[in-house]
């Protein structure tokens, strides 16, 4: 033990030695001041958050003067997050992005983040309110639900018939989904030709939400669309379409996965779908938390929500605005077709 | 020594063979030997690593980042100390990092059912000390091995919280059961944890080298059958080493989860080996009976600092991984050489 004890005071007693003779090195050659941002994803090798990533270099190379350190921990831990915010803490840097594996271990490391001056927001996974300052979601209830109405109108001239095939009757996201959809159906005048004759079930299993899908062919004759609000029923629709030899008489739109909706997209079945784009997720955390890093937001104080109302200007994808307690709205979900679908399905 | 009298066939297991270098050796020899002893090595690795990470980021070297950087391996150091003594048993424990989860399980269920830090520090330390015992009576009274029975108790620990919690987390603690695991102490600079590791230490090499329950330690691990028949009392040793490690796998649990203020079913999970990793990279044999504290504690800051420095320059966690397994690979071999290499140079003393 004692001789342990003395070893490693001889080691930091060295250690300090070469350390204070490095850093009286290092302060001689003044660099020019770049704003660090990392952003701590879940796990690495996962290509959703490298395209988070790329957007996140994309808009450091719009912004100019920020350096993007991209990190996450092998194993998707909050241990292992933890890790590295601490080593970002003492890299000093400017700001922390992150997608949390759990909303509520991060806290305690992201507040002494923050109070030594960090700005941290939360993206993708959020941090409970206490441990950010903002956090970013890629879609709301609203926009998605309008959105997918004016998918399908596009496809069919706002005209005819048209069919939901949900998840579960209990699935709580789509069911706020479906009752924007309904009711943009019954009271916006542009759909004023369409009808929203049925809306049924696929429990989110390939094979029952394809035999939903050709159920409603049988009691649909007129079926000129179908909304499909979930990625195992988009991609099943698709396949009845497909093996129906519908391509061309129902349309179909949803919310899909690019590389489980591709081919679907390519045979015509599915001309439009969209989802959150992960490009565009880390384009606009990084412009946020670039506002954040810049002061451009009045009420950011360092360990509490920004407060709502206040607007961030995010280069290509607009005006984002801080709503309550902190999380923000990036917008529309982003429409995939035969353009971008092939770029996209390598990726997600 | 004051152990009881011991039977001729057992002493030549109890000698410490560090202190075989001493004997009759000129000091130059003493020194060569001494040089290579695997602590120094490894401390020489340790000095080495510091300078480089050092020379290679200006921020690695700050007194205050060296010891907020403890938190991330403080908790796993404490468990190895008690694994040491089960590996130098010849034993294993792959349970531990299921223990913390269950005993984290059962603080947070405490602490949603209103109570204070002190009860729920008890809660965690006791099923800590349970689920050990549990380990310990089915490994020493049914006799089965303990790789086979701690691969059990590994799922079964985890299981029930998986079972209990599914994707659910206990996040409600209250605020001055924060402060064990994030607090500090002595100018707020130095972390509690780190001064009950330091104070663990102290007591873990104590009772390796100056008990008769540390010599019956080594005993058991060079020779289980003879330690049995110079009348050690094999079995109740090592119930009270798995209960030991059960107990600091608890109070790991209290600060890992004061710490996050958070259980979730996958608390620490991957775990157990780190603790194994940093005990064998300490020099303590797998095949058990030889080994010491020192080592193990500079390895365990070897890895910790290592793995600190290649994060503040940002290497990705894989990359980390594949040098941390590295090192170990080097931990098994390189022992071996060194063995071989000390003997020569032992017996080069009297040609």
């Amino acid at each position: 033990m004692k001789k342990t004890l003395r070893m490693l005071s001889l080691a930091l007693a060295l250690a300090l030695v070469a350390g204070a003779a490095l850093s009286l090195g290092s302060c001689a050659k003044a660099a020019p001041k770049t704003a660090k941002i990392a952003m701590v994803v879940k796990s690495m090798g996962n290509p959703f958050f490298d395209a988070c990533r790329d957007g996140a270099q994309e808009a450091a190379k719009e912004l100019g003067g920020i350096e993007i350190i991209y990190q996450g921990p092998s194993t998707p831990t909050a241990e292992g997050q933890i890790e590295i915010i601490d080593s970002l803490i003492a890299q000093k840097v400017d700001g922390i992005i992150v997608s949390a594996n759990d909303k509520d271990a991060l806290i305690p490391i992201t507040k002494k983040a923050m109070s030594k001056g960090i700005k941290v927001m939360s993206f993708d996974s959020a941090i409970a309110a206490g441990g950010r300052m903002v956090d970013l979601v890629p879609s709301e209830t609203e926009l998605i639900g309008k959105q997918q109405v004016q998918l399908i109108s596009e496809l069919i001239g706002a005209e005819g018939e048209v069919a939901i095939l949900s998840a579960t009757s209990q699935a709580t996201n789509q069911n706020a989904w479906i009752e924007v959809m309904k009711k943009e159906f019954e009271t916006n005048p542009a759909y004023a030709k369409m009808k929203l004759v049925a809306t049924v079930y696929g429990d989110d299993l390939s094979d029952k939400s394809y035999r939903e899908a050709m159920g409603l062919f049988e009691s649909y004759p007129k079926l000129k669309g179908i909304i499909s609000p979930t990625t195992v029923g988009v991609a099943a629709a698709g396949k009845a379409i497909t093996d129906k030899k519908l391509i061309g008489k129902v349309q179909l739109v949803g919310l899909g996965l690019p590389s489980e909706m591709k081919f679907y997209v390519m045979n015509d079945a599915c001309k439009q779908f969209a989802l959150w784009n992960p490009v565009d997720l880390g384009y606009s955390a990084t412009q946020i938390t670039n506002a954040l890093v810049k002061g451009k937001l009045k009420s950011a104080k360092d360990g509490t929500p920004v407060k709502a109302g206040e607007v961030v200007e995010a280069g290509r994808m607009g005006k984002i605005t801080i709503g309550e307690s902190g999380v923000a709205v990036m917008g529309n979900p982003f429409v995939f077709n035969k353009s971008n679908v092939e770029k996209y399905a390598s990726i997600f | 020594m004051s152990g009881p009298s011991l039977g001729p066939a057992a002493d030549g297991a109890l000698v410490d063979e560090s202190r075989l270098i001493r004997a009759d050796l000129s000091p130059g020899k003493r020194l060569a030997a001494l040089a290579l002893k695997w602590e120094s090595l490894l401390f020489l690795i340790f000095v080495a690593m510091m300078a480089a990470n050092s020379l290679l980021s200006p921020v690695f070297l700050d007194p205050a980042n060296l010891l907020d950087a403890t938190f991330n391996f403080t908790e796993k150091a404490i468990i190895a100390l008690p694994m040491i003594f089960v590996i130098l048993c010849g034993d294993m424990d792959i349970s531990v990092a299921s223990i913390i989860s269950i005993s984290s399980l059962f603080m947070g269920m405490s602490s949603a059912s209103g109570a204070g830090t002190t009860a729920i520090v008890l809660v965690g330390l006791g099923v800590g000390l349970a689920a050990g015992l549990f380990n310990g009576l089915l490994i020493t009274r049914l006799d089965i091995p303990a790789v086979a029975v701690t691969i059990g108790t590994m799922s079964l620990f985890r299981g029930v919280s998986n079972a209990v919690l599914g994707d659910q987390a206990y996040t409600r603690y209250p605020a001055s059961f924060g402060e064990l695991g994030q607090g500090y102490a002595v100018a707020g600079l130095v972390p509690w944890q780190l001064l009950v590791f330091a104070a663990l230490a102290a007591a873990a090499a104590l009772v390796l080298n100056r008990t008769v329950f540390g010599r019956y330690v080594y005993a058991i691990g060079n020779n289980k059958t003879a330690a049995r028949f110079s009348g050690v009392p094999v079995q109740d040793v090592r119930l009270a080493v798995f209960a030991a490690t059960g107990l600091l796998s608890g109070l790991a649990a209290v600060l890992l989860t004061s710490r996050i203020g958070s259980t979730r079913p996958d608390i620490a999970s991957g775990w157990e080996m780190d603790v194994i990793t940093s005990v064998v990279l300490g020099g303590v044999a797998i095949t058990g009976g030889k080994g010491n504290v020192g080592g193990v504690i500079i390895a365990t800051f070897l890895l910790g600092y290592l793995r600190f420095g290649m994060g503040v320059m940002n290497v990705p966690g894989k990359v980390m991984n594949i040098i941390t397994g590295a090192l170990l690979i080097v931990a098994i071999l390189l022992p071996r050489a060194i063995e071989t290499l000390r003997r020569r140079a032992l017996l080069g003393g009297r040609a």
